[in-house]
């Protein structure tokens, strides 16, 4: 499928159930033409989701929603009106018009004749999760997954395994006339485990997906090795000790500890933050903000990834944008408005929840490149530290630049050798002291699976990360051993 | 309690009532209509503005408008659920036939189902709930600037702003079941808040603060906001590292209501069915110090979370959960209750205000109790595992030492079992914060790991 075809299937899904066609649009384009608005532009979206979940050996909950809406903006200068309504008949489309306009201080002018579709290179198939595995099929699925996890290891006491599919077709149009659309299709499968011996309770927890339908967990083991994963953890977890206090330094594991990259620098290059002088990173284009070692990229445009955007929320075709490289800080990231203000270009980082959410700059799949060091290396020169290789999240202070990401596997390294596992404990730094403190940067890159979810402001967007294993040489570890 | 004589309700809000009201009976007749033995639906319409300025500049202008409705069908134990955003007869009929087809999967259950009838609230009190603020854009606009303003004139180390932003929203949201209960609720809730950056040679650090309630007439002053984001920004800077060890640890009011949530999370019932607390069995042990009582308050007049039903459609009392440090009660719904083989406790959807009755004592006394600790008044990440109750997470503060407040402190960690951090609370702050759910003054822990 083109993007051309993704437009005409995105118009019929979204105005024709509501007997909606260009005049009407245009129509609406030219009342949020007004003189002294810059720009300003409607977002339809219909989004169908489905979710099951197994607990307690049973498939005991299922449901299903449907969410279709129009968000309309009008932006003049740095001021910004929003309104939006959830359907989209031309009564709400007018009343949600007039009140994004209504911080224009004069009338329409006149505006937006023709619309005219863009292109771009499609990132994944266009097709429909939800529809792609029957019923009983996904339902049957959770309950081999239940089974196969409690045969692992008789210490597996609880078992909750969910699968997540997301259907998503938006269409954007814009006061300049241009229309664009996407057809995102979203897969999600969790597991998650509870291990007991000798009074002690642990979990453990994996799972994985990204912009395609159900089959994986079909046609693969992955589904299985989701299990096996998070059966693993928690058994760990069983034997695991108190972890150290104190700064010390510390290896992360290669995929989904790059949650380091996306909380220590990501957020704070976010364009919107930098605009506004409020990011530890404002006004350092060019200086040297982490380690020779550290090249970091935001990367729309990986087939198929959680993270991935054929186009974003604004239109603006997906990107591979470099944003330190060999240590420099050599760029943003952008959407539309933010691009506008700063006198540059949108990276296609404009990215909203929702229709009834304002766009804004935010990551997509973000990770550091490879390096040329041996995982086992990296190990063995440590003499005393930590070596982390799974997180529950991370949290960043971005005016300020201090960030925190909490270890939820984690082992004690000892004379270069990875010890003993430790009970969860809490990572804080400042990103850009942390980043020039990155001594050796590993040669066995990883995306992460595919379950990430980025908060900003009240919104949440589905992210990627990923990078090899690397040594922090010193960053405080929370725990409670002294 | 006093009793409250209800206000009148504008004619608008009680033909939305209505109106969601037919909605919710309609969606629960067809639900029976394709088959289904039990099923409940909560239907909600909102609306709001929200205006943000910065720098002196108007910077957005929102309109919120949310409406939608959720069905959940029975059909005999199996259950299915449902829920769209369109409001339609075509919507009305095919969200319950997609909750009905998932019910066909799902497995049977027989914890599911209705809350017993017996349970629904029979009379639902006047809750003071409404309070419509009849602010427009230019207003709003003049109210956020002259609290960011407050805060920028503050101190010359105030270098930027992130604004100030001024929101209200009003909902209504109806509950009905299969038993015949079917009600409908009113709830305004309106803020203004405000993000201040101070700065020195070391860098820059943001504060914010917020002001919320249910009825503009009693919202403190909107500058003192900006006064206070900045107060807060300006007391951040001169950071000093601290040394590595086991210190008592305080955590001042706003902050000390997540820490009390984490004990309210463990002996709630999902978390206990599941085995995902460590609390599990603990109704009759001590699990926190003597002086702390839980105390939940659903009734109180135009309180930020008072219910007169809960999400089950069942009665809300007044109860407590923990009392003098003992767990008297857990916080069940109908379906948790029947897993744990009790009887539900009105709390479908959470608890509805929460007090920590504790004998209150002077902040600064609480200090000159702890001589040398760290008095931590922001949190960072999840560390926070309930089914272990290890607790690690990132904080900032001020280093108390000689029982006075020495320096701000930044970039540190706190971490403790959750276990001997309640049963080791020594002393509740009368510095109450009355902005949540949770209501609590400061709470001084006796010791936790604070590492930098």
């Amino acid at each position: 499928m083109t993007s051309t075809d993704v437009i005409v299937s995105a118009r019929q899904a979204l105005w024709e159930p509501d007997e909606i066609g260009e005049p009407e649009v245009t129509g609406l384009l030219g009342r949020l033409s007004a003189k002294d608005i810059d720009t300003g532009e409607l977002f339809f979206q219909l989004v169908r989701h489905e979710a099951w979940g197994l607990e307690d050996g049973k498939v005991k909950n299922g449901a299903f929603s449907v969410d279709r809406g129009v968000g309309v903006r009008a932006i003049s200068g740095e001021k910004t009106g929003f309104a939006y309504a959830d359907n989209i008949a031309l009564p709400a489309l007018r009343e949600a018009t007039e009140a994004a306009r209504s911080i224009a201080r004069t009338g329409h002018g006149g505006g937006t004749g023709v619309l005219t579709g863009t292109t771009a290179p499609v990132r994944y198939a266009d097709v429909d999760p939800i529809a792609s595995a029957s019923e009983q099929d996904k339902v049957d699925l959770l309950r081999r997954i239940d089974a196969f996890a409690r045969s692992l290891d008789p210490r597996v006491s609880e078992v909750v395994v969910r699968i997540s599919l997301d259907c998503e077709t938006n269409l954007v149009v814009a006061t300049d006339g241009l229309m664009s659309g996407d057809a995102r299709p979203m897969a999600r499968f969790d597991v998650m485990v509870l291990a007991e011996q000798k009074g002690r309770r642990e979990r453990g927890v994996s799972g994985g997906g990204g912009r395609f339908d159900a089959q994986w967990l079909f046609n693969t083991d992955a589904a299985e090795q989701y299990a096996r994963d998070a059966v693993r953890m928690a058994l760990v977890n069983l034997d695991a000790v108190d972890a150290p206090a104190g700064a010390m330094p510390v290896v992360l594991g290669p995929g989904w500890p790059g949650v380091l990259l996306h909380e220590a620098v990501g957020h704070g290059l976010e364009g919107d933050f930098n605009r506004k002088g409020t990011s530890a990173f404002a006004g350092r284009i060019g200086e040297v903000v982490a380690s020779k070692l550290c090249t970091v990229i935001d990367d729309a445009t990986l087939t198929d990834r959680r993270g991935s955007l054929s186009v974003d929320d604004e239109g603006t075709p997906g990107q591979r944008t470099t944003l330190i490289e060999n240590g420099v800080l050599v760029g943003y990231m952008q959407d539309k408005h933010n691009a506008r203000l700063m006198g540059t270009a949108s990276t296609g980082n404009g990215r909203r929840q929702s229709y009834s959410y304002l766009p804004m700059p935010r990551m997509t799949n973000t990770f550091l490149t490879p390096g040329e060091h041996a995982p086992e290396e990296i190990i063995a020169s440590v003499d005393k530290g930590v070596y982390a290789v799974s997180f529950g999240g991370g949290q960043v202070d971005i005016t300020s630049g201090k960030f925190v990401f909490s270890a939820t596997e984690a082992y004690l390294i000892e004379a270069g050798k990875v010890g003993p596992a430790l009970r969860g404990a809490t990572l804080i730094g400042n990103g850009p002291e942390v980043m020039q403190r990155v001594s050796m940067v590993g040669n066995d890159f990883q995306l992460d699976r595919g379950v990430g979810i980025c908060g900003k402001d009240g919104q949440t967007v589905p992210v990627g990360v990923g990078q090899p294993s690397l040594k922090i040489d010193e960053i405080t570890v929370g725990g409670t051993a002294s | 309690m006093k009793s409250i004589e209800p206000s009148p309700a504008p004619v608008d809000s009680e033909t939305l009532a209505a109106s969601l009201k037919d909605m919710a009976a309609r969606i629960l007749a067809e639900a029976k209509r394709q088959g289904a033995t039990a099923a409940e639906v909560a239907a909600g319409d909102s609306s709001g503005l929200v205006v943000s300025v910065r720098k002196g500049e108007l910077e957005t202008v929102e309109f919120t408008n949310d409406r939608g409705f959720g069905v959940t069908v029975y059909v005999g134990d199996r259950k299915g659920n449902a829920s769209t955003s369109d409001a339609g007869p075509d919507a009305i009929r095919e969200t319950v036939r997609a909750a009905v087809n998932i019910a066909r999967y799902t497995e049977e259950d027989p914890c599911n189902g209705l809350a017993d009838a017996e349970a629904m609230a029979r009379r639902v009190p006047h809750l003071d709930l409404h309070h419509p603020w009849d602010i427009d854009v230019p207003r709003a606009t003049e109210r956020a600037t002259e609290t960011e303003a407050a805060g920028l004139a503050y101190d010359d180390r105030i270098v930027n702003s992130e604004g100030a932003r001024v929101a209200t929203a009003r909902g209504c949201q109806a509950y009905g079941n299969s038993h015949g209960f079917l009600e409908a609720s009113w709830g305004t809730r309106h803020s203004t808040s405000c993000l201040m950056i101070a700065a020195d040679s070391n860098g820059m650090q943001p504060e914010d603060w917020y002001i919320v309630g249910r009825d503009p007439a009693d919202l403190e002053d909107h500058v003192e906001v900006g006064r206070e984001a900045a107060r807060r920004a300006v007391g951040r800077l001169g950071c000093r590292p601290v040394k590595t060890g086991s210190y008592p640890v305080m955590f001042a009011a706003p902050v000390a209501a997540g820490l009390v949530s984490h004990l309210l999370s463990a002996i709630s019932g999902r978390a206990l069915y599941r085995r995902e607390s460590y609390l599990l069995d603990s109704l009759g042990r001590k699990v926190a110090t003597e002086g702390i009582t839980l105390r939940e308050e659903p009734h109180r007049p135009k309180g930020l979370a008072s219910a007169g039903y809960d999400g089950d459609g069942v009665a809300t009392r007044a109860k407590t959960f923990i009392d003098q440090g003992v767990v008297t009660s857990y916080i069940l719904d109908s379906y948790s209750a029947r897993r744990l083989g009790m009887a539900t406790t009105g709390n479908a959807g959470g608890y509805f205000n929460l007090d920590v009755v504790a004998e209150t004592r002077p902040v600064e006394e609480l200090m000159r109790d702890m001589d040398t600790g760290l008095l931590v008044t922001s949190l960072m990440g999840q560390g926070v595992n309930l089914v272990t109750g290890d607790y690690s997470r990132g904080a900032g503060g001020v280093w108390i030492a000689g029982g006075e407040p020495r320096h701000p402190v930044d970039e540190v960690t706190i971490a403790a079992n959750l276990d001997d951090v309640y049963k080791g609370i020594l002393g509740c702050g009368d510095d109450i914060d009355r902005r949540g759910n949770i209501q609590t003054g400061s709470l001084l822990v006796r010791e936790m790991t604070v590492a930098n």
